[in-house]
C-alpha cells in the first residue's frame, strides 16, 4: 500500500492556523505513507495537475487531500484520482479548513488536531476498495412545483429544450404573487401585461401538463426516476365541462367569501373565478362559505351553469406521474399585519398592507384602481409607507432583509401620485436597499420627481385621530420626533416562507433553514442544486427574490434539469450497501427497516433465503448496516471496518 | 475557552451525519466560529449508520467523550434514518452506566446543515461537559 498525502495551505486560510510543514512532517511517519507534501492551492489546476504526477512518481496507490470540506471538492480530487489511472473510491479528504483551521485559535492545538485528522484518513483510506458505478436509464419529464413567475419561466424553458414537464399549482390559478401585481419596478411596466402572455403560454404548450388547484401528496424515488402522488383538490366543478363564462359567480347569493386572490381587500363569492387572466379560467366553490355546504341547501349555481359543471358530490383526488427530476418554485408568503399590534395591523381598517395596496392600484382590483381607503372608501390624500414592516426585527423572528419591499415602496409612492396628483406620501425607512440595474435611480426618482418625502426612521405608533391615522415616529437624521397624519397607512410587510415549506421539503429530502426557506447546494456556486441530486430550485422558495432574480433562477433551474436530461443514462452511486450472502442468516431485519424498500428477499439455489439489495434504489445511508446482527450487509465506502480504522486511528488505547 | 492549551486536550469523538450536521459543522466554519479544539469528526452517511458499538468502541479504547448529530426529526436525508439512530442512541445512553462510563460522556444531538451557531454551541457545552468529568479512566469509572 502507497498512500500520498497532499496537505493544502489553502493560502493562508489553513497555513495561517495551522503549521502545514510539521503536519506533513508528522504524516509521513505513518507507515503506508509513501509521500507527503504541502501545496500552496491543492484544488488549482498545478496543485491537481502535481497530484497526477505524484501518483506516477511515486506509484501511489490510494491518496489522500486535507484541505477543506468534503462537501466542497470531493469530487474535484476524487475526478483528479481518476484520470491518473486509479479507482476514484481511493480517496479521502481530511476537512482541516472548515473544522479546523476557521474554527481553532490555538496554533499549536489546530496543528496536533489536523496530523489526528489525516491520520484517521490515512486509516480510512488504507481499507477502501474499488467500486465501480453502474448506469440505470433516467425518465425525461420533469415535476415544477409551483407556477408562480419562477415555475412557469422554468416550465417553459424546459418545454422548449423538448422535456415534458408537469406543473403542479397549489391554487386555482398559475401566476403566483406576480399577478396580484400592479405595475413593476422599476420600468413601471404592467404586471399582468407581461405576465399574461407567459401564463397563456404555460396553458397552451403541448409539453406542459398544468395541475391547478393541486398539491404534492408523495414523492417517491431518486433522480432519474420519481413517482409523484399529487393531489387534486375537490374543486365542486367538473374543469372538463366548466367555460369559465362566470354566470355562477354573478348570481351566487355567498357574497362574504374570502377573497385570497386579493388578499381579503374586499369580499369574493363562494363560487368564483379568482382574477380575468386566471389560467385556467375555471370556477371553483369555496365550501367554508358556499350555502349548499354550509347550510346544505342553495344550488343556484348548478341551477345556472349552461354546461352543468357544478358538483358538490366532488372528493379529492390522487394522481401518479412519473418524472426524473423535480424543480421546486413553491415561493413564499407575507407576514401577517396582525403580528404588528403596534402599527394596529388589522385593528384599524386603513393600517394594510403593501400587497393590498397593489390590489387596490389594480386596474382589475376590487376597486378598479381608484385607490380608496378601505374604512370609508374615500381618496386617500396623504399617504404613509413603513418599510421594514416585520423585516430586520429579531423580535419578530425576522433578522433577515426582505429584498423587494424598499423598491416596491418607491413604486407604489410613484403611483400614488399619479392616481391622485394632489396627494402627497411619506416614506418611513432604515435604509434605502435598492443595488439593482436602474433600482438606486427608481428610488430617486420617487423623491425628486414625485415629491415623495423620505423619513430616516423607525415608526414607534400608529392610532386613530377622527378620520385620521397618525404616524408617530422617529427622524434619526434630524435627531426629533415625527408625527404624520396620514389618511392611508401602507406596510411593506416581511417576506416569510411558506406555512407548509417545511412539509414539502420533506417530501422532496431537501433542507431547510431556521426561517423555512430551502437550502441551495453552495451559497456562490450551487445555488439551484440541492443536496438531493435531481431536485433544484427556484425563485422566493429559496429566499426573498425580486421578479428578475426569480425568472433568471428558473431559467438556471431549467438549464440543469436539461444537462442532466442530455444524457441517456445516469451513472449510481456505488457506494450502497451489499450482502454477503456467506454470512446473511436471512432474518430480513434489513428489508424491514430500509426507508427505500431497496432490499428484497432472495431464495438461493440450496433453499436458503438472504437478503438482496437492488443497487439502483439504494441510497445509500447505512441504516441496515447498522441494524445486520451479524455484519452480513455492508455499505460500500462505509463499512463496519473502513469507520472503526478511524476510530482506532484515534482512540489507540 | 477550555481546551485551548494543546496539553490538557481530551480526546472527543464526533459522528456526523453528511447532509446536515456536517453541514452545519462546515457553516460554522465558513463563518469562523470559534470553538474547542478536543473534537474529531468522523463523517457518516446518516446517524442512522452509527453503530452504537462505535461509540462504546471509542470510549472503551480511549475517547473521554463521544457526540453524535444527525439530521432533526422529519427532515433527514434518507427518510427517517435518524429515527433508527434516536432509539438506538437513546438505548445506548442508559446502557452506558452498566458498562461502567458515565453516560453524560455520550451525547446525541440535531443540527441542521445551516445551523453554524448551534453547532457551536453543542461543541463549546460537550466539550465543557467532557473537561469537567476529566479523562476517562475505564478501571477507576467501572
Amino acid at each position: 500500500m502507497r498512500v500520498g498525502v497532499f496537505i493544502c495551505h489553502c493560502g493562508n486560510n489553513i497555513a495561517g492556523t495551522v503549521d502545514v510543514k510539521a503536519v506533513a512532517e508528522e504524516i509521513r511517519k505513518i507507515p503506508g505513507v509513501a509521500h507527503a507534501t504541502t501545496y500552496m492551492y491543492t484544488c488549482s489546476e498545478p496543485g491537481q495537475d502535481e497530484i497526477k504526477e505524484a501518483i506516477k512518481k511515486y506509484n501511489l496507490n490510494r491518496i489522500v487531500v486535507a484541505a477543506c470540506s468534503p462537501r466542497m471538492h470531493e469530487l474535484t480530487f476524487r475526478r483528479t484520482i481518476e484520470k491518473a489511472g486509479l479507482n476514484k473510491y481511493y480517496f479521502e479528504m481530511a476537512n482541516i479548513r472548515e473544522h479546523i483551521s476557521w474554527v481553532g485559535e490555538n496554533k499549536e492545538a489546530n496543528t496536533k488536531k489536523a496530523i489526528d485528522v489525516i491520520t484517521m484518513a490515512v486509516a480510512k483510506v488504507m481499507q477502501d476498495k474499488p467500486l465501480f458505478s453502474s448506469s440505470f436509464k433516467i425518465n425525461k419529464r420533469v415535476l415544477v412545483i409551483g407556477g408562480g413567475v419562477a415555475g412557469m419561466q422554468a416550465a417553459l424553458d424546459c418545454g422548449d429544450g423538448g422535456l415534458e414537464v408537469v406543473l403542479v399549482e397549489k391554487s386555482p390559478s398559475v401566476g403566483g404573487m406576480m399577478s396580484r401585481l400592479d405595475k413593476t419596478f422599476p420600468t413601471i411596466d404592467c404586471s399582468i401585461c407581461i405576465l399574461g402572455p407567459k401564463m397563456v403560454d404555460v396553458a397552451q404548450h403541448e409539453k406542459i401538463k398544468l395541475y391547478a388547484y393541486s398539491e404534492i401528496e408523495d414523492i417517491k424515488g431518486y433522480v432519474g426516476n420519481y413517482q409523484i402522488k399529487i393531489r387534486k383538490k375537490a374543486t365542486y366543478v367538473d374543469w372538463t365541462k366548466c367555460t369559465g363564462c362566470g354566470a355562477c359567480m354573478e348570481k351566487c347569493p355567498s357574497r362574504n367569501a374570502y377573497d385570497y386572490f386579493n388578499f381579503g381587500v374586499a369580499p369574493t363569492r363562494a363560487i368564483n373565478i379568482p382574477f380575468p387572466q386566471a389560467i385556467p379560467k375555471k370556477a371553483k366553490i369555496d365550501p367554508n362559505y358556499c350555502r349548499q355546504f354550509t347550510k346544505g341547501k342553495c344550488g343556484v349555481c348548478a341551477k345556472i351553469c349552461p354546461t352543468k359543471a357544478i358538483n358538490y358530490e366532488m372528493q379529492d383526488e390522487i394522481v401518479t406521474e412519473d418524472v426524473g427530476a423535480i424543480i421546486v418554485a413553491s415561493g413564499y408568503s407575507l407576514l401577517d399585519i396582525e403580528r404588528l399590534p403596534e402599527y394596529g395591523g388589522g385593528r384599524f381598517p386603513d393600517v394594510i398592507s403593501g400587497i393590498q395596496y397593489e390590489r387596490l392600484l389594480n386596474a382589475s382590483g376590487p376597486t378598479a384602481g381608484h385607490i380608496l381607503r378601505p374604512s370609508d372608501n374615500t381618496e386617500p390624500k396623504t399617504v404613509v409607507f413603513v418599510a421594514c414592516a416585520g423585516s430586520r426585527d429579531k423580535s419578530i423572528g425576522v433578522p433577515y432583509c426582505s429584498n423587494f419591499c424598499c423598491m416596491y415602496i418607491a413604486k407604489q409612492a410613484i403611483l400614488t401620485k399619479d392616481h391622485i396628483p394632489d396627494s402627497q406620501s411619506y416614506v418611513f425607512y432604515m435604509d434605502i436597499r435598492s443595488p439593482g440595474k436602474g433600482y438606486d435611480e427608481f428610488t430617486r426618482r420617487a423623491q425628486e420627481d414625485y415629491g415623495v418625502k423620505y423619513i430616516r426612521g423607525r415608526v414607534s405608533r400608529i392610532y386613530p385621530k377622527g378620520k385620521k391615522m397618525v404616524v408617530r415616529g422617529a427622524d434619526t437624521l434630524l435627531g426629533t420626533q415625527v408625527e404624520v397624519e396620514a389618511d392611508l397607512v401602507v406596510l411593506g410587510t416581511a417576506v416569510l416562507s411558506n406555512p407548509d415549506a417545511a412539509r414539502l421539503a420533506e417530501k422532496l429530502h431537501i433542507s431547510y433553514d431556521t426561517f423555512g426557506f430551502y437550502v441551495e447546494s453552495h451559497p456562490k456556486l450551487r445555488p439551484v442544486e440541492t443536496n438531493t441530486s435531481g431536485v433544484f430550485l427556484a425563485g422566493a422558495c429559496q429566499g426573498p427574490k425580486d421578479i428578475p432574480a426569480s425568472v433568471g433562477q428558473g431559467s438556471a433551474a431549467a438549464s440543469k434539469v436539461l444537462a442532466l436530461f442530455s444524457k441517456d443514462m445516469l451513472e449510481s452511486d456505488p457506494a450502497v450497501a451489499k450482502v454477503n450472502i456467506n454470512k446473511c442468516v436471512g432474518c430480513l431485519k434489513c428489508v424491514r427497516t430500509c426507508p427505500f424498500q431497496a432490499i428484497k428477499e432472495n431464495q438461493l439455489r440450496d433453499g436458503r433465503i438472504v437478503a438482496d439489495v437492488i443497487e439502483t434504489v439504494c441510497a445509500g445511508c447505512g441504516v441496515c448496516t447498522s441494524t445486520c446482527p451479524c455484519g452480513a450487509i455492508q455499505l460500500q465506502h462505509f463499512t463496519d471496518n473502513q469507520i472503526l480504522a478511524e476510530v482506532n486511528a484515534l482512540c489507540q488505547g | 475557552m477550555s481546551g485551548v492549551d494543546p496539553k490538557q486536550e481530551l480526546r472527543i469523538v464526533g459522528f456526523l451525519c453528511n447532509w446536515c450536521s456536517y453541514g452545519g459543522a462546515d457553516t460554522a466554519g465558513v463563518s469562523r466560529f470559534k470553538q474547542p479544539t478536543d473534537l474529531r469528526i468522523i463523517r457518516v452517511p446518516c446517524s442512522g449508520r452509527v453503530d452504537p458499538l462505535f461509540v462504546v468502541k471509542a470510549l472503551i479504547n480511549g475517547a473521554d467523550g463521544v457526540l453524535v448529530s444527525g439530521c432533526h426529526p422529519r427532515d433527514c436525508h434518507y427518510s427517517d434514518g435518524n429515527f433508527y439512530a434516536r432509539r438506538r442512541l437513546e438505548m445506548l445512553k442508559r446502557l452506558l452506566s452498566f458498562l461502567g462510563i458515565d453516560n453524560r460522556r455520550f451525547h446525541y444531538t440535531w443540527i441542521s446543515a445551516s445551523e453554524g451557531a448551534r453547532w457551536q454551541q453543542t461543541v463549546k457545552d460537550f466539550t465543557e461537559v467532557i473537561h469537567k468529568l476529566g479523562p476517562l479512566n475505564i478501571k477507576r469509572e467501572a
